[in-house]
């Protein structure tokens, strides 16, 4: 048989718990006072599924770029010209005027030895920042929160715009929050009953307490997110796409007074086997017309030059097309970095060399874990050794 | 501590958790005759679970010899390839269908510990190809030998087309070797890191060469790829084969340490208690890698109902939503739905995260995972409006268009009462048939949850619905299944 939930699940609504938060959940808000100006975030942006790199920064004057798409190459009078030899993919209308303000810098060829073509292993790999045959069980930004967060008070240090917490924002000690919506999912229908029961709760073993705290602190950050992202919501117009809808609620947080240091969101899918053309394109618009706005209302608010937004993806694709007018797996790839505080901009390395391939894939220059490493000491002012385990190079475009 | 409670822990270590039947009798049997009709239950031959046909070996059925084969094969080139495609075309169905099946046997089995410890294997052996017919012939190996003698079910596992193809024997030729699979069947299967050398690895996939399959019949092993010098493997020297290996693999005792280690920290506590296991472990390789052997001495050993291993192992995903079906039968309304859990929740049957499987124990929880786990139950019982958006896996969507990936996706990502469950609570009730009013809330706590400490019944009780006694039952056992205490064990 079947029971209505309303007929036997008494609980009541969270809509009036602002106004009477009981104190043990006081003890969750966190203690630091307002952002100091200058404080630095970094928003992730992850293109899921593996992001034709090179139909996104265009060689334009590369003979073997065409050759080896005849059928879906971006011609080279439809790219937004950044150099002379490179073009950008024609829905990125806001990458080019971000190059001509001196706002966006490029990195080709970033990847990593003994590149695996498997979507979800490569992601683990960029998530947990290891070697392809090493397999860590946190990721990046995880360990970022676990050599920051010794003392933190609450989790919200780290934030993903989902419904699913992804592995980089997974550490040993401290995870990162995942909310699609602040108002979403928490406490809504049962934050009542969490919260007595936490109330009550006795500390007394280990694993349990543990669950506890992870509930308490979940449901205090959710509302505690939802109550600063009201204090100055954005004015701005965006979009009513995933993407603007996510960049909306960071726009609202970067504005309030929330310790959150990183953003992370993901768009997708570009697995562009068939069809390629339609499906870059309609992503790359989504993503075009929020970013749009997002840094524009940044730059009203004053904050641009604060954040930092990276781009990345598990990989990039093959040179030469498939028979179905896409194209498949391939290696190294291009990232993004958007901010009105970089110290280079432009194209910072060599476009890909489309002789010299790996069994017709692009070699990396760049290993990914000198730009992690380099956002970690540079931008978030972090021990980027600890966190990677290991010392890398760092760059100088921060 | 109360028999009860050290009845129910064997069978949630042992099993996915008690079943409404068994309840009754919890307070009455002793542990050491549960756990001797826990082993009864388990023996005899699984029932294999078919989803998937292997379409190539009906098509060349009847023909005889590499000659006529090759001809046959020759002249049908488009016959073969229309196989080949309608199987990886169902194949993304059939995965789930052997999803739900399995999901069901863990729920519905008698043998309980047959289903746990192929669990365990499946997360040991993990393997992430997208052939549900590989994958359910690789099921097959695991259930068969779960119980059975860890050698030969290691061999078995390291001769499936599924691992083979997933660690890329494939390619490891004499002229290019590829070390993957000697790696991992060293890192993961057997030693661990550490107990072995790069050379070891590298000697150890010369003589793997040649270890390949064919859609036809499985494991072959291809001598012309084979090479067949000498190797110098882990202190001794000869033309070893991959069989050669696998037995050198079996006769070092670090193997056994390893597997008891994990076999240790997976059924008891993530700290595995040195003395306790370096025991377990000489026993295992004195009876020659017999798994009876050891899961004997784990769930008959006094030190199995410590405290300290009582009450604190947080639930797997698979785990917590098998053991709330054992304990209230449910129909799901879409089957779909468990496998959107399984996404949510960070555990999918048969796509491990990597070759290392999942990594277990707190890494389960985070702060959107535990509060979808704790609202699962109610999702299920009240048909609740759930939304939530899945995160795509390119994987498996791979090859299909960007129109079909969409449709897809739109009837997949979001779960609008797909989460809804049926509950059969009739026989849950009669269950509770004799127990006092009174006494209904504490008896329900007892049944349901196996830390020291419990939500007391001031607390929850605002919160269960008292219109009817059935009413009681049902919502307080719905809200005790949404607490963080029973998601351990």
């Amino acid at each position: 048989m079947l029971i209505k939930r309303r007929t036997f699940l008494q609980t009541g609504s969270l809509a009036t718990a602002s106004l009477l938060v009981p104190k043990f959940m006081k003890a969750f808000e966190p203690q630091q006072g307002l952002v100091p100006p200058g404080n630095k975030t970094l928003v992730v942006i992850q293109f899921s599924g593996g992001n034709d790199g090179l139909n996104t920064v265009v060689p334009i004057t590369n003979d073997l770029y065409f050759s080896n798409r005849p059928r879906i190459h971006i011609p080279a009078t439809q790219a937004h010209k950044l150099t002379t030899d490179a073009g950008l993919h024609p829905a990125l209308t806001i990458a080019k005027e971000l190059y001509d303000n001196g706002e966006l810098a490029i990195m080709n060829s970033v990847g990593y030895p003994n590149p695996d073509r498997s979507h979800f292993r490569s992601m683990d790999i960029w998530h947990s920042a290891s070697e392809s045959n090493e397999y860590f069980t946190t990721g990046w930004l995880g360990r970022y929160l676990d050599e920051q967060c010794k003392n933190c008070t609450t989790p919200t240090q780290a934030l993903e715009v989902d419904d699913v917490l992804s592995l980089v924002l997974k550490g040993e000690q401290n995870k990162g929050l995942a909310l699609r919506d602040p108002k979403g999912l928490y406490g809504v229908s049962s934050g009542n009953y969490f919260k007595s029961l936490h109330h009550a709760h006795v500390h007394e073993e280990e694993t349990v307490d543990y669950l506890y705290k992870t509930m308490s602190e979940t449901i205090s950050s959710a509302e505690y997110i939802y109550r600063q992202s009201q204090l100055h919501p954005s004015a701005a117009q965006y979009p009513s796409t995933k993407t603007g809808k996510s960049l909306k609620t960071i726009a609202s947080l970067i504005l309030s007074d929330i310790n959150t240091r990183v953003y992370y969101v993901s768009l997708g899918s570009f697995d562009t086997h068939v069809n390629q053309e339609n499906q870059q394109t309609k992503l790359f618009t989504e993503l075009n017309d929020a970013l749009s706005v997002f840094v524009k209302d940044l730059k009203q608010n004053r904050r641009f030059n604060d954040v930092m937004i990276m781009t990345f993806s598990e990989f990039g694709r093959r040179v030469k097309q498939n028979a179905s007018n896409g194209t498949d797996h391939g290696t190294a790839n291009n990232m993004f970095f958007i901010s009105g505080g970089l110290k280079k901009k432009g194209i910072l390395n060599p476009l890909p060399d489309l002789q010299d391939l790996n069994a017709g894939d692009l070699k990396h220059q760049v290993d990914f874990k000198t730009v992690y490493a380099t956002m970690l000491r540079k931008w978030l002012n972090a021990d980027d050794a600890a966190i990677l385990k290991k010392k890398f190079q760092v760059h100088d475009f921060i | 501590m109360s028999n009860r409670k050290r009845n129910q822990h064997l069978l949630w270590r042992s099993g996915f958790g008690p079943g409404m039947q068994q309840i009754q009798s919890l307070d009455q049997i002793h542990s050491v005759d549960l756990w001797k009709g826990i082993l009864q239950n388990a023996g005899g031959e699984p029932k294999k679970i078919v989803v998937a046909e292997n379409r190539l070996q009906n098509l060349f059925e009847g023909i005889e010899g590499e000659d006529a084969m090759r001809q046959f094969q020759k002249e049908n080139k488009a016959a073969i390839a229309e196989q080949v495609k309608l199987m990886r075309q169902s194949s993304r169905e059939d995965l789930k269908k052997l999803n739900h099946l399995w999901l069901d046997e863990m729920v519905h089995s008698p043998a309980q510990l047959r289903e746990k410890v192929s669990f365990f294997w499946h997360g040991h052996f993990a393997c992430r190809v997208f052939s549900a017919h590989q994958q359910q012939e690789l099921l097959h190996v695991i259930r068969t030998h779960a119980l059975g003698n860890f050698g030969e079910l290691l061999r078995a596992v390291s001769k499936s087309p599924a691992m083979l193809a997933f660690l890329n024997n494939q390619q490891n030729r004499k002229k290019s070797p590829n070390e993957n699979f000697a790696r991992e069947v060293m890192e993961l299967f057997t030693l661990g890191r550490g107990h072995y050398t790069e050379w070891d690895v590298k000697e150890a996939a010369r003589a793997f060469t040649g270890w390949s399959y064919d859609s036809r019949s499985g494991f072959v092993f291809k001598q012309q790829t084979h090479d067949d010098g000498v190797k110098k493997f882990m202190g001794r020297t000869g033309r070893f084969t991959g069989d050669d290996i696998i037995n050198i693999l079996l006769e070092q005792k670090q193997t056994a340490r390893f597997i008891t280690e994990k076999i240790f920290r997976f059924f008891v506590h993530e700290n595995a208690d040195p003395k306790i296991t370096a025991i377990l472990a000489d026993e295992f390789f004195k009876s020659g890698y017999e798994m009876k052997v050891l899961l004997h001495s784990i769930f008959s050993s006094d030190w199995f109902y410590d405290n300290r291993y009582m009450g604190n192992r947080i639930k797997s995903p698979v785990e917590f939503m098998a053991g709330i079906r054992r304990f209230v039968p449910i129909q799901l309304d879409n089957p779909n739905s468990s496998l959107v859990f399984q996404q949510v929740l960070g555990q999918v049957l048969f796509l491990p995260p990597n070759v290392a499987g999942w990594p277990g124990g707190k890494s389960w929880i985070d702060s959107s995972s535990l509060m979808v786990r704790l609202q699962l139950p109610r999702i299920w019982a009240s048909k609740e409006d759930f939304r939530l958006q899945m995160k795509g896996d390119d994987d498996v969507d791979m090859g299909r268009s960007p129109e079909e990936m969409q449709a897809a996706r739109r009837a997949k990502n979001f779960i609008t009462r797909a989460g809804a469950a049926d509950w059969n609570w009739e026989p849950v009730w009669k269950n509770y048939e004799d127990v006092s009013r009174e006494r209904l809330y504490e008896e329900i706590a007892a049944h349901l949850l196996q830390t020291k400490s419990a939500p007391g019944k001031q607390v929850v009780e605002p919160f269960v619905d008292k219109s009817s006694r059935e009413h009681y039952i049902s919502s307080t056992i719905v809200q005790l299944m949404s607490t963080p205490e029973y998601q351990v064990c």
